[in-house]
C-alpha cells in the first residue's frame, strides 16, 4: 500500500486551460520518486497540490490525493491542513526567499513543533540543535540565534532541509531544491538530502528537471509533459531503455560532460509534435465524455 | 478593486472606474451650472433677511414654508439659495487656486527633479522648511497678512500647498530622467529644456492631472475652513464654510443650517477625489 | 562610524529647516496689518501710550534688530512675552502642549487600531464582499479631510445621539487635582478613573476626527503590503506546516508588511498634528492649535512665533524618531 497515492488528478487555471491532466502516481513509504519534465510541465504543481498550497488562481477539477489512505481533497480545510502539517514537509526551491527575514532561525525550525504538535520549548530547541548538527552546520547555537540574511545561501538551504525533517514527516516534497544553488554546492546538498532521507526513512517526492539528479537519488520516476504523465517507471528501467519517445529524447538531450565533441541535442520536432498530439487526443477524449 | 483577477476582471474595473468618473463629473457639472446660473436658479435672494421667517425647517417637516426648500437660517435667509451661491466661491477657489498651485508646484518640481544640482538642493530645502509649518495655521497667518478676499485665499492656498505638487513631480522627474528614452533624446541633440518639456513632461502629466483634481478638493476645504474661522471673503456673499460656522452655533435648534452645506461640501470634496481616482484608472496603461 | 555621520547630517539639515521656519514666520507676521498694541489698549489711548508700549515690546526697532534680539533670547530659553496675556510665551506654549500631544497620540493610536483592523480583515477575507466593502469605506475616509469628519461627528454624536462631549477638554465643574497638564496620563497614574473617563469622553470625538483619514491611509497601505507579502515563499512554507490563514497573516506576514507602512505613517502623523489646529477650534479643545488661532486673530506676535516654532520642532522631531524607529525595527538595517 503506497503512502501517497495520486489518482487521476486534474488541475486547471480557474476558467482557463488545464495544467494537470489526470495525473496518477504512487510513492511507497520510504521511497524516492522523481518528477521530471521541462519548465511548465506541471511537476511543481503536483507537489503543491499534495501540500495544499496551490495558488488561489488554480483549482482542482478532479481526482484523489490519498495520503496514508485518506483523500486530502475530500477533507474539510482545517483537517486537511492539520494532516498535511503532521505528515508532510516541503524543501523549497529558493533558500533566499523561503525564510522569514524578521524571525531568527531557531523559531523557524521549532515553531511547528511547539505550536502545532505541542512540544515543549526545551524539547523543540534540543531537536533543532540535533538537526543542525545532522546537516553539518558548525556552531549551531549561533546559527539558531541568527537572522536569515546573516547566512549564506548554501547554509540556508541546509537549514531548510533540517527544518523539513524536524517533525519526522512521512513524506517530503522537494521542489527543485538544488536549482537555485551554486553548482559547487549542489552536489553536497544532494548528498545531504539523500543521506537524511535514507537515515530517517522518509518518502520523498523529488521535483527536478535534471535527469542526472534523478539517477543518483530516485528509485522511481514519472515523466511529465504538459501536465500529462508520459512515462512512469523505475529508474533502472528508464536509463536502460525508456519506453516513450519523449523520454528517450530527454535522455539524449542531457549534456554529456564527458564528451565535449558531442554537441547539444535538442528534443526533435517530430517527438514534440507526437507528444503534443497525445495531449490533444487526451483533451478530446475528455470533451467527448 | 484594481487587480485584474480573472479574465473578465478588467472589464469590471473599467465599469467601476467609469461609474466613478461619471458620478463625480456629474456632481461637479451640477456645481458649474449652479455657479454660472446662480442668480437665475436660486429660488430666493441669498442675502435677503426676514426675521419672521427665521429657522424654518426643510420642506418635508412640519412648520415649513413653501418656496424655502431646505429651510432658513437664524436671519431668515434661504438655505438652498445660499448653498447655490456659495458654490460660486467654492468653484472659483477650486479652479483658480488649484490650477495656479499646480503650475507653480509642478514647474518647481520639474526643475528640481530634472536639473538636479544646486537647483534641486535649494528647492528641496525650501520644501523641507515649508513642510515644517502646520498648513492650517500657515493659511490663517497668511490671510491675516493679506487681508480677507478671494485673491488672498487663492494666494494663501498656492503659497502653502505648492509643495504637494513639487515633491511628487520632482520624484517622478528624477525617476523618468534616469530612464533610457531621456538619454536617447539627449544623444539626439536635444537641449536640456527641450528634453524636459518634450520627453519627461508627457509622462509626468497623468500624475499632475490627478493631483490637480485632488488639489481642487483641498482648495475648497481650505476656503471652508477659513470661512469657518471668519477669515474668508470680505463681502456678505454666502460661503459654505460661513454657513457651517453659523449653523454650528444653532445646531440644536436648526440642524438643517449646518447639515445641508456640510453635505454639499462633503459631496464636492468626494467628487473631486473620485474624479482624480477615476482619471488615474483611465490613465493607467495597464488597464487601457 | 557611518551611523554617527548620518545623524550629524540630519541634525544639521534639521537646524537649517528650523532656522528657515523662524526667519519666515518672524518676517511674515511683522507684515501683518494691524498694530497689536493698539488692539490691546482701550479706545482713547494716546499716541504716547501706544509708543511707550511698543517700545516695551521692542516693536519700534528695525526688523533685523528685532530678529537678532529674539534669536539671542531664544538661545537663552526666553521666547518673549505674550502681548495679550503678558505671560512668558514659553510658559504659555508649554502649558498647552500636553493637551495637543495627548490628543495627537490618542488619534494616532486610534488610527493604527482602525487602519490595522481594516487591513487585516480585508486580507483575511480577501476576494469577497467584505474586502470590497472595506475598500469603499477606506476610499471615502481617505478623500474626506479631518475637518469634515469633525463636523459629521459633531452632528452624529453631539446632536443626534449625544454620547460624547463635543466641547472642551473636561467637564468644567470638575475639581482637578493635577500637577501637570497631562490630564489623560495623570488621571491614570492617580487611578482617578472617573476623571479619566470624563476626559476620554471629551477627547474621543476630536481624536476620532483626526484619526479617520490616517486610518484610511494605514488601512490601504497595509492591506496592499500584506497582499504582496502573502505571496512570498516563506508564507507558503508556513502554510505547509499546518498553520491556518489567520495565524499565517499575523505570524508571518504582518511584521514584514508593517515596515514600509511605518515610514509613511510617520510623515502622515505630522499632518495629523497640523490638523489639530482646526479640530481643536471645532471642538473648543484647549490645546496649542486653538491658542494659535486666537494668537493670529489678536496679532500676538511673540506668541505666534513661539507656537509656530514649537510646531516645527515637533514635526522635525517626529520625522527623526520615525527614521530611527525604522532602523531599529528592520533587522537588516541594524546589522548593515
Amino acid at each position: 500500500m503506497s503512502f501517497l497515492s495520486i489518482r487521476n488528478l486534474s488541475v486547471r487555471l480557474k476558467k482557463g486551460p488545464p495544467l494537470l491532466r489526470r495525473v496518477s502516481l504512487d510513492v511507497a513509504a520510504g521511497e524516492v520518486r522523481g518528477l521530471v519534465g521541462e519548465s511548465g510541465a506541471g511537476k511543481s504543481m503536483i507537489g503543491k497540490a499534495v501540500l495544499g498550497i496551490l495558488p488561489p488562481s488554480i483549482e482542482v477539477t478532479g481526482g484523489e490525493i490519498l495520503l496514508d489512505g485518506v483523500d486530502l481533497l475530500r477533507l474539510p480545510p482545517a483537517l486537511r491542513r492539520r494532516r498535511i502539517g503532521a505528515l508532510c514537509a516541503l524543501i523549497p526551491q529558493d533558500p533566499l526567499t523561503a525564510l522569514n527575514p524578521s524571525h531568527r532561525i531557531g523559531p523557524q525550525i521549532t515553531d511547528r513543533l511547539v505550536d502545532i504538535l505541542g512540544w515543549t520549548r526545551a524539547d523543540a530547541d534540543r531537536r533543532a540543535r540535533e538537526l543542525l548538527a545532522e546537516v553539518q552546520i558548525p556552531d549551531p547555537e549561533r546559527v539558531l540565534r541568527s537572522y536569515p540574511h546573516e547566512l549564506s545561501g548554501g547554509m540556508r538551504q541546509r537549514i531548510l532541509i533540517a527544518s523539513a525533517f524536524a517533525a519526522e514527516p512521512k513524506l517530503i516534497v522537494a521542489d527543485e531544491p538544488t536549482t537555485a544553488l551554486d553548482v559547487t554546492v549542489q552536489k553536497q546538498i544532494l548528498k545531504l538530502i539523500a543521506g537524511m532521507q535514507a537515515r530517517h526513512g522518509t518518502a520523498l517526492l523529488f521535483v527536478t528537471h535534471d535527469l542526472g539528479v534523478v539517477s543518483k537519488v530516485c528509485q522511481h520516476l514519472s515523466v511529465l509533459y504538459a501536465g500529462m504523465v508520459v512515462e512512469d517507471t523505475s529508474v533502472a528501467d528508464f536509463f536502460a531503455a525508456p519506453r516513450h519517445a519523449y523520454s528517450a529524447a530527454l535522455l539524449a538531450a542531457t549534456p554529456k560532460y564527458t564528451d565535449p565533441s558531442a554537441g547539444l541535442i535538442p528534443v526533435p520536432e517530430a517527438v514534440i509534435a507526437a507528444v503534443q498530439a497525445e495531449v490533444a487526443a487526451f483533451d478530446r477524449s475528455l470533451a467527448d465524455g | 478593486m484594481h487587480e485584474a483577477r480573472a479574465i473578465d476582471g478588467r472589464s469590471l474595473v473599467r465599469r467601476r472606474a467609469g461609474l466613478r468618473l461619471w458620478l463625480s463629473a456629474g456632481w461637479l457639472g451640477l456645481l458649474c451650472v449652479a455657479t454660472l446660473f446662480a442668480p437665475w436658479i436660486a429660488p430666493k435672494d441669498p442675502l435677503a433677511q426676514d426675521l419672521f421667517l427665521g429657522r424654518l425647517p426643510p420642506f418635508w417637516m412640519a412648520g415649513a414654508e413653501p418656496g424655502y426648500w431646505l429651510g432658513t437660517d437664524s436671519l431668515g435667509r434661504d438655505v438652498l439659495s445660499r448653498i447655490i451661491h456659495g458654490a460660486r466661491v467654492a468653484l472659483a477657489v477650486a479652479l483658480i487656486a488649484g490650477t495656479i498651485t499646480c503650475l507653480v508646484g509642478a514647474t518647481l518640481g520639474l526643475l528640481a527633479g530634472f536639473l538636479r544640482g544646486w537647483v534641486d538642493m535649494v528647492i528641496s530645502r525650501l520644501i523641507d522648511i515649508w513642510m515644517a509649518f502646520p498648513p492650517v495655521l500657515f493659511s490663517i497667518l497668511l490671510i491675516a497678512v493679506l487681508g480677507p478676499g478671494l485673491w488672498s485665499i487663492i494666494i494663501a492656498i498656492v503659497v502653502i500647498d505648492w509643495t504637494r505638487f513639487a515633491r511628487v513631480v520632482r520624484a517622478e522627474a528624477m525617476a523618468q530622467g534616469a530612464m533610457d528614452y531621456v538619454a536617447s533624446a539627449r544623444v539626439a541633440g536635444r537641449g536640456r529644456l527641450g528634453t524636459m518639456m518634450r520627453e519627461i513632461l508627457p509622462n509626468v502629466l497623468p500624475t499632475i492631472v490627478v493631483l490637480l483634481t485632488l488639489e481642487m478638493g483641498i482648495a475648497v476645504i481650505v476656503e471652508a475652513i477659513l470661512s469657518f474661522v471668519n477669515l474668508s471673503i470680505s463681502t456678505d456673499d454666502p460661503t459654505w464654510g460661513g454657513m457651517i460656522s453659523e449653523g454650528r452655533t444653532s445646531v440644536h435648534q436648526a440642524w438643517w443650517v449646518l447639515v445641508f452645506p456640510l453635505v454639499t461640501l462633503f459631496l464636492t470634496v468626494l467628487a473631486f477625489s473620485q474624479l482624480g481616482e477615476g482619471l488615474k484608472d483611465r490613465f493607467d496603461p495597464v488597464l487601457r | 562610524m557611518p551611523v554617527l555621520s548620518i545623524l550629524l547630517v540630519r541634525l544639521l539639515t534639521t537646524a537649517i529647516t528650523l532656522a528657515g521656519v523662524a526667519v519666515i514666520v518672524f518676517f511674515v507676521i511683522r507684515v501683518v496689518p494691524g498694530n497689536p498694541i493698539a488692539m490691546m489698549l482701550p479706545p482713547g489711548a494716546t499716541e504716547e501710550d501706544i509708543a511707550r508700549l511698543s517700545a516695551l515690546y521692542g516693536l519700534d526697532k528695525p526688523l533685523v534688530t528685532q530678529f537678532g534680539i529674539w534669536v539671542s533670547g531664544v538661545m537663552q530659553g526666553d521666547f518673549g512675552t505674550s502681548i495679550t496675556t503678558r505671560q512668558p510665551v514659553l510658559d504659555l506654549v508649554l502649558g498647552r502642549l500636553p493637551a495637543t500631544l495627548e490628543l495627537s497620540i490618542m488619534a494616532l493610536v486610534m488610527a493604527m487600531i482602525l487602519g490595522g483592523a481594516a487591513a487585516l480583515t480585508g486580507t483575511r477575507f480577501r476576494g469577497g464582499r467584505t474586502e470590497g466593502a472595506i475598500d469603499v469605506a477606506n476610499g471615502m475616509a481617505l478623500s474626506v479631510p479631518d475637518f469634515l469628519w469633525g463636523l459629521v461627528l459633531i452632528l452624529l454624536f453631539g446632536v443626534l445621539w449625544p454620547v460624547f462631549h463635543i466641547s472642551g477638554r473636561v467637564t468644567p465643574s470638575l475639581d482637578l487635582p493635577f500637577t501637570t497638564n497631562f490630564y489623560l496620563f495623570e488621571s491614570l497614574i492617580r487611578l482617578r478613573f472617573d476623571l479619566w473617563a470624563d476626559i476620554v469622553a471629551h477627547m474621543f470625538m476630536p481624536a476620532l476626527a483626526l484619526a479617520i483619514p490616517l486610518a484610511a491611509i494605514i488601512g490601504q497601505l497595509l492591506k496592499q503590503s500584506l497582499k504582496e507579502t502573502m505571496n512570498l515563499d516563506y508564507v507558503t512554507l508556513a502554510r505547509t506546516k499546518g498553520y491556518g490563514e489567520t495565524r499565517v497573516i499575523l505570524r508571518e506576514a504582518l511584521r514584514n508588511a508593517a515596515l514600509p507602512t511605518l515610514t509613511l505613517v510617520g510623515v502622515q502623523f505630522t499632518f495629523l498634528i497640523g490638523g489639530t489646529v482646526i479640530i481643536e477650534r471645532l471642538f473648543s479643545y484647549e490645546g496649542l492649535g486653538n491658542m494659535a488661532i486666537d494668537a493670529v486673530i489678536n496679532r500676538d506676535l511673540p506668541l505666534i512665533q513661539g507656537i509656530v516654532i514649537l510646531f516645527a520642532v515637533i514635526f522635525t522631531g517626529v520625522n527623526l524618531i520615525v527614521d530611527l524607529l525604522y532602523t531599529v525595527l528592520n533587522p537588516r538595517l541594524r546589522h548593515a
